[in-house]
């Protein structure tokens, strides 16, 4: 396998699986707006995983279905930090803007890359992106400026901020650290990022619910 | 095929007379699916029709990655395309082409009176926080920019939810991409 198809499903894998995590706020949100805010990132998300594992699928002689669903967990490249399960507000919190701000770091660097059709999809990923960001740092203001939500916060990001580092390449890393110490005003710890050479165990439940309905239905479910 | 009885003449004959511009009359009867106040054409998401004898190509250049009316789009072109008799081939081009500049005016305008105010155009920049809590944005009932911004995300990806304090309506603003 090429590293440009290595890198291609990275990217996929990581918009999937947090994805299917954003989702599972749909309906049970804190309030309303989030419920939307949420479900909507997701489907952009699942969306973006979808171009990726497409463009992927024609190379490998495959179709994006079968990428997304039917690989072995071993063989799924995504970064520990998408995979947990974290159902709780200040932590869904960390990870969105950790992530957003890690994942816009990768799609500058793409859309810099000699590949103008990764390029070119980066840079449609970006503009939607965009949003994403906003809508993190949003938060970020509000539970910093929280007599409850800040020590929550900086809790979560504590615990994440391995996981974070651990999305990208060491060269890309110290922009994330310079972003994020830019954003919250503060040094952050130097630590050993958790990266993509191991997987969380909540991978394992996440796939095996995400790959219920084409598991019962391997000819292909029609509705 | 154009029918029973077109032979090899006719058929040279009738490919020659389809041309480009009754693809995009044809492509322009398409609503979008989940606004169908515009069609796909007002949309910009038809980038380039390439009519080689029989056959039409059509790049297609999708709005949102995940929206999941781009199927929908492209089942419609086709049979559209087909309806002319011609064979359609819909590629998805999947670079930054699209972006919210390629609504048409007119496209701009029936949004507003559906109630959807148009997005802003991009070369205000790329949206931030503190642009779009500003009051620059114009509800589409009365005109007044005296909105504020309820939500970035809304009914689908495309959309926000402002409020307008003047006529105290709510409404959808398309985002900027």
């Amino acid at each position: 396998m090429t590293s440009r198809i290595d890198l291609i499903l990275t990217l996929a894998d990581d918009e999937l699986i947090l994805g299917w995590r954003n989702s599972e706020w749909t309906g049970i949100a804190p309030f309303l707006e989030e419920d939307v805010a949420f479900s909507s990132i997701a489907q952009n998300e699942i969306g973006h995983a979808r171009a990726l594992y497409e463009l992927a699928a024609r190379e490998l002689g495959t179709d994006a279905d079968a990428l997304a669903f039917d690989r072995p967990l071993d063989e799924y490249r995504s970064a520990p930090l998408v995979e947990l399960r974290r159902l709780e507000w200040a932590r869904t919190i960390a990870r969105h803007w950790l992530y957003e701000t890690a994942d816009a770091i990768r799609l500058e660097a793409l859309q810099a890359a000699d590949d103008p059709e990764l390029a070119g999809i980066a840079a449609k990923m970006g503009r939607e992106e965009v949003y994403h960001r906003i809508h993190a740092e949003m938060w970020i203001d509000r539970l910093l400026a929280s007599q409850e939500g800040r020590p929550r916060l900086d809790e979560a990001l504590a615990e994440l901020w391995p996981y974070a580092l651990g999305v990208l390449d060491e060269d890309l890393r110290p922009e994330l650290v310079r972003r994020v110490e830019a954003k919250l005003e503060r040094v952050m710890p130097a630590v050993e990022p958790i990266g993509r050479d191991q997987h969380e165990a909540e991978l394992a439940e996440l796939l095996e619910e995400m790959t219920m309905v084409r598991r019962s239905a391997p000819a292909g479910a029609q509705w | 095929m154009l029918g029973p009885t077109a032979g090899g003449a006719a058929l040279a004959r009738d490919s020659v007379s389809l041309a480009h511009e009754d693809v995009w009359r044809a492509l322009a009867e398409i609503p979008d699916p989940e606004i169908p106040v515009i069609s796909i054409v007002d949309l910009g998401v038809v980038k380039e029709i390439r009519v080689e004898g029989e056959r039409v190509e059509i790049d297609f250049t999708p709005t949102f990655m995940g929206c999941p009316a781009l199927e929908t789009m492209r089942v419609q072109m086709e049979s559209a395309v087909r309806a002319l008799g011609a064979e359609p081939d819909v590629r998805v081009v999947l670079d930054g082409s699209w972006s919210t500049d390629r609504i048409s005016p007119e496209g701009r305008e029936k949004l507003r009176a559906a109630g959807f105010a148009p997005p802003a155009l991009r070369s205000a920049g790329t949206p931030t926080l503190i642009q779009l809590e500003r009051g620059a944005f114009q509800c589409p009932w009365c005109g007044s920019p005296d909105t504020r911004l309820d939500n970035v995300f809304g009914p689908t990806p495309c959309r926000s939810l402002r409020y307008c304090h003047a006529c105290r309506q709510p409404f959808e603003q398309f985002k900027t991409i």
